[in-house]
């Protein structure tokens, strides 16, 4: 038996940790790979108040945060490589300007 | 202690150390593999608390499709060792001290004062069957909606990853 809040001092710790990568990381792919940090760690305190409260809408809800990250995903990885192929770079401190 | 707290916190030392170690790593493609492990061991975490299904796509979406499309971006982008700039003395000096505070006084809180009810192993119905169920007559607005944002997802990553046609790209010249 595990208590309720040992999930989410689990979960939050990754929240922090996606948070602290999110503000340190210089690389840009690092950075989203933060942002999915954050997500996982928000998935995890859904999954925990569904199994405590015992209320399935929890998990079900875990399915629309995956779906939101995946298009996340594909459409920051594209303007990744867009702006890797006009700056050459992945440095977040050298892409400073919107325009090309 | 019991199997299950043991298990918990077995996949919560992996979770843990992936996570530091994606801020301790400097190459992308060692971050990648460690948010793999964390994604994996979190599988574990959903499997403890019933999610079955959770737990299947997790490793399928997140650490399969997600994690694979990273992946290949990094290879794709030939990306290297990042940079380290300096941050200010500053965020060093007070942030540092205030972080830990902010962390001990929410654990403290979150430990001391949250219901502390016991969550059985297996104790939640979270089979395909019943989340099938609720996704299909509760939440159906909800996944229709999504379905367009994945088209529009997938529209926008072909427009932005695809090369402009006639003019090369340009260079940034100051």
């Amino acid at each position: 038996m595990v208590p309720l809040s040992y999930y989410l001092v689990l979960s939050g710790f990754l929240f922090a940790c996606g948070v602290a990568g999110f503000l340190i990381k210089r690389n840009i792919i690092t950075i989203f790979m933060s942002i999915e940090l954050m997500l996982n760690g928000v998935n995890l305190s859904f999954v925990a108040f569904a199994a405590h409260w015992h209320v399935l809408a929890g998990q079900v809800f875990v399915f629309f945060v995956m779906v939101v990250a995946a298009a996340e995903a594909a459409v920051g990885l594209a303007i990744i490589i867009a702006v890797y192929r006009t700056r050459e770079t992945l440095n977040v401190d050298q892409v400073n300007l919107l325009k090309l | 202690m019991n199997v299950h707290l043991i298990l918990f916190l077995a996949f919560g030392a992996v979770c843990v150390a992936g996570a530091v170690n994606l801020l301790a790593q400097r190459h992308p493609i060692n971050g990648a593999l460690s948010l793999i492990a964390v994604m994996a061991a979190l599988a574990g975490e959903y499997l403890l608390l019933g999610a079955e299904f959770v737990a299947a796509v997790q490793v399928i979406v997140y650490a399969g499709a997600i994690m694979v499309l990273f992946v290949f971006t990094i290879m794709l982008l030939n990306a290297g060792v990042e940079e380290r700039t300096k941050g200010s003395r500053v965020a060093i000096l007070f942030g540092i001290p205030g972080l830990l505070l902010g962390g001990i006084l929410l654990g403290w809180v979150v430990l001391r004062h949250s219901g502390t009810e016991a969550v059985a192993a297996g104790a939640l119905p979270g089979d395909p069957n019943t989340i099938g169920q609720l996704l299909f007559h509760e939440f159906l607005l909800p996944f229709e909606i999504t379905s367009v944002l994945i088209l529009i997802a997938i529209m926008g990553a072909v427009v932005l990853a695809s090369k402009p046609p006639s003019a090369p790209a340009r260079r940034v010249e100051d």
